[in-house]
């Protein structure tokens, strides 16, 4: 074998014998055996969280990206389309969300602080306030559904929910298609992010009542929260860009 | 081949005493279907692209058997869609986009950053069981009628008129992308919190950087495919259209979309193939890198510029000319980065003591495939030349000589290099050489006459073609058994040497430098007994010969 003198065994201060054969010293109970120390895994969770967060942002990316083109494409019909939408429900859960963004902050708060009531009555919080949100996006997608605005063979064939606009214009109907289909697959997303992580507020909500989220160490809790805000602030942009874009146009009813 | 089979150290082994290794510590499937050391998933990754890519080639074969003549004879012309849109996205999805960094990257990366595993070692296995999951759904695809759109599904063919299985292969690319997003961030994070402490990024080695500039690429490429591809889905199951220009829809759309992913996609197969090049060529001319910062930084500016050059893809789609005009010039300037890469390695040779040893044949031969599809690349840049060539078989001719010529040269170069690490034997030098020559041949017999063909006029994707064609076919075609035959004999060499091949027991076989080279042959479960600690830079193949060799002279 040739001379090595590149790496020196040693042991680093930071980076202590490895777990297999680190029986000296106590580990903490949550640190997994390939890292060193909590502080590296702690830095990995959010290295990863962010990156998981920018590929969300490139997922969602391509769906804003379609409904720019489009809305540039037929403005008229995306403004008048986007009138049809039931701003109030979309308002009320924009609040709603704003509310879950706060208590899981509060959330992660309990985190850092240890204290265990905080955690448990804000996460439970959270996912009302998330299932909450569901709950409203399910009456405006059956209010969708019986009014014939979903996109399909039945699109706007129920004149009672057709703006003047389209009775005047039945060509830029297909082009009101494209704006709900869009609508459905940007805050269909949307939702099932919002089901992902109200399923994720619950495991951790288990988590935190075993008692494993202390100052020192609550990476999951953290982390959990970056994700919800992340999902939050994707409805901060959907909500003006949906539903408030054509509101000047006039006979919103 | 089973765990025992691999793995097995046997009595002729000169040490009598049993060295634990991450193949022997424990011999039942679940400890490989479970398992969360890197090395063993890299190995499941080998074992699941080496499945896939015999699919692949068999695809290949049967392009080239209905090329053989000028009539449609062996396929009929829909089935010979089928086929060839299966080659592409098999080879695409399942060998080219995983290999490195699946096998390779999942084996060394931790290893040569001096890791005990990757930040997320469940992550890495979910990877796997979703790669596997998106094989499977490939499988049903290919089993129950196909598809027939090519591997790039453009609208509104795909969203609309195909009656094929589009909507299954589109969610069959929404979940393996999804192993390969996670693959890549587990990656990133990994090189950013794992190194060992002294490993600071100017001493990574350039396997690392490379990795890293395409862990960027993964994530932030891979999400735009997902979306793109579930539009797709979505307008075909519900009929409800955003690409199809009868109800308003934009087919240029689908096409941008795509590409944004797809035109990255190719540095994503081909940067890692970089890195390994890399490795072995200053591990075969005993010699430090020329210019490591130029080869790391190029690495970035590749996966940068990668972004911007999509449009390439659609000189005649309808874009405008003035974004053709643009795309076209941000093309060029990508070779910048290539060339400093090519020009830095071969200057990395001039006075190394080289050795021409089986993964260094294949490093020769990535030069020159490589320089042959990267400088045909340029004519494809060229926009004016671009409309004569676009669709024809000099395009299939020069991304093979990128995909195939760059990346599986690389990647059988470092499979190679690093076989004796990951089995602890060593195949047989004299087939290992042979085969490497083999392959060198035969690739060039059967993609060279591609570009004549191309450039004379001949179409792709069609199962027949005018006759003045045939005699270079013909070449093309038998060139393929050439080239098949040596693959053949590259993958029987390595896999009879895990029975037959000489047992390897030292630490560092080659005499290379990197930290995957200073732990036990084959590894321990966590890959070093201590936390090593660097002092010294990626390549310092100058203190580790001083004073053994002549500096310079072979």
């Amino acid at each position: 074998m040739s001379t090595s003198a590149h790496a020196a065994p040693v042991a680093a201060p930071h980076h202590g014998a490895h777990g297999d054969s680190g029986h000296g010293h106590a580990h903490h109970p949550g640190l997994a055996h390939h890292f060193d120390d909590l502080e590296q895994q702690k830095d990995s969770a959010v290295y990863g969280m962010w990156a998981f967060l920018v590929q969300e942002v490139m997922f969602f990316g391509g769906l804003f990206i379609a409904y720019i083109v489009y809305r540039n494409l037929y403005p008229d019909a995306f403004a008048h389309a986007s009138n049809l939408l039931n701003v109030p429900l979309g308002a009320t859960n924009t609040a709603i969300l704003l509310a879950s963004s706060l208590t899981m902050a509060l959330a992660v708060r309990g985190g850092a602080t240890g204290s265990k009531p905080t955690q448990l009555i804000m996460l439970v919080l959270t996912i009302v306030f998330g299932l909450a949100f569901l709950v409203v996006k399910y009456f405006e997608y059956a209010e969708k559904f019986e009014h014939h605005l979903v996109p399909g063979p039945t699109f706007m064939s129920d004149p009672a929910h057709v703006s003047p606009f389209f009775q005047a214009h039945p060509e830029e109907i297909p082009h009101a298609k494209i704006f709900f289909f869009l609508y459905f697959a940007m805050t269909g997303v949307h939702a099932a992010h919002m089901i992902v992580g109200a399923g994720l507020m619950a495991w951790i909500f288990l988590r935190a009542k075993k008692g494993e989220f202390v100052p020192e160490h609550h990476d999951a809790l953290e982390m959990s929260g970056l994700y919800w805000h992340f999902v939050d602030i994707v409805w901060i942009f959907l909500f003006p860009m949906i539903y408030l874009l054509g509101y000047h146009f006039g006979g919103h009813h | 081949m089973s765990a025992q089979a691999v793995a097995a150290p046997h009595a002729k082994i000169a040490a009598p005493e049993h060295r634990e290794t991450y193949l022997n510590y424990d011999y039942s499937w679940k400890s490989w279907l479970f398992t969360v050391d890197h090395k063993r998933i890299g190995i499941l990754y080998l074992l699941t692209v080496a499945f896939f890519v015999a699919i692949g080639g068999l695809f290949a074969m049967m392009i080239r058997a209905e090329l053989l003549t000028p009539q449609g004879d062996v396929l009929e012309s829909e089935t010979y869609n089928k086929i060839f849109t299966m080659h592409g996205a098999v080879m695409i999805f399942f060998f080219l986009i995983p290999g490195v960094p699946g096998v390779l990257g999942n084996f060394v990366l931790p290893l040569m950053i001096g890791a005990r595993d990757v930040a997320f070692p469940k992550l890495n296995l979910l990877s796997w069981y979703i790669f596997v999951v998106g094989g499977l759904l490939t499988l049903f695809v290919a089993a129950t009628g196909g598809v027939d759109t090519g591997w790039t599904f453009y609208a509104p063919y795909s969203s609309t008129y195909s009656n094929t299985r589009v909507a299954e292969t589109a969610i069959m690319v929404f979940i393996t992308g999804f192993s390969s997003i996670l693959t890549g961030l587990n990656f990133l994070v990994t090189v950013h919190t794992m190194r060992a402490p002294g490993m600071t990024w100017f001493r990574l080695p350039l396997f690392i950087w490379a990795s890293y500039a395409t862990a960027l690429i993964n994530v932030l490429a891979t999400p735009v495919l997902a979306i793109t591809v579930l539009l797709l889905a979505l307008e075909r199951i519900f009929h409800i259209g955003i690409f199809d220009p009868k109800v308003g829809g934009d087919p240029i759309l689908f096409e941008h979309m795509f590409w944004f992913y797809s035109h990255p996609a190719v540095y994503i197969m081909i940067l890692p193939a970089m890195g390994v090049i890399s490795e072995l060529v200053a591990a075969f001319s005993r010699k430090r890198i020329f210019g490591y910062s130029f080869v790391a930084f190029s690495s970035l500016a590749i996966a940068v510029l990668g972004f911007l050059v999509w449009g390439h893809h659609m000189f005649v789609s309808g874009q405008s000319a003035y974004a053709g005009l643009v795309f076209s010039v941000l093309t060029v300037l990508i070779a910048v980065p290539t060339a400093v890469k090519i020009f830095n390695w071969t200057a990395t040779l001039y006075q190394g003591s080289v050795e021409f040893a089986t993964p260094f044949l294949y490093v020769l031969a990535f030069f020159g495939l490589f320089l042959i599809g990267g400088v045909t690349g340029l004519f494809l840049a060229a926009m004016g030349l671009d409309i004569h060539m676009h669709d024809n078989y000099f395009v299939v001719a020069h991304f093979h000589y990128v995909m195939v010529g760059g990346m599986v040269t690389a990647f059988f170069g470092g499979l190679h290099y690093w076989w004796p690490k990951m089995f602890g034997r060593m195949y047989n030098e004299l087939t290992g050489k042979l085969a490497a020559l083999i392959i060198f041949v035969g690739f060039n017999m059967t993609f060279f006459p591609q570009f004549i063909v191309g450039y004379m006029g001949m179409p792709r994707r069609y199962h027949a073609y005018a006759p003045e064609f045939q005699v270079l076919n013909v070449l093309s075609s038998a060139g393929a058994v050439v080239l098949g035959t040596g693959y053949l004999l590259a993958a029987v060499n390595l896999i009879w040497s895990l029975k037959f091949g000489k047992v390897v027991t030292e630490k560092n076989p080659w005499g290379a430098t990197g930290l995957e080279w200073e732990t036990q042959t084959p590894p321990i479960p966590h890959n070093f007994e201590v936390t090593p600690r660097v002092t010294q830079e990626a390549y310092a193949y100058h203190e580790m010969y001083s004073g053994k060799e002549a500096h310079g002279v072979h």
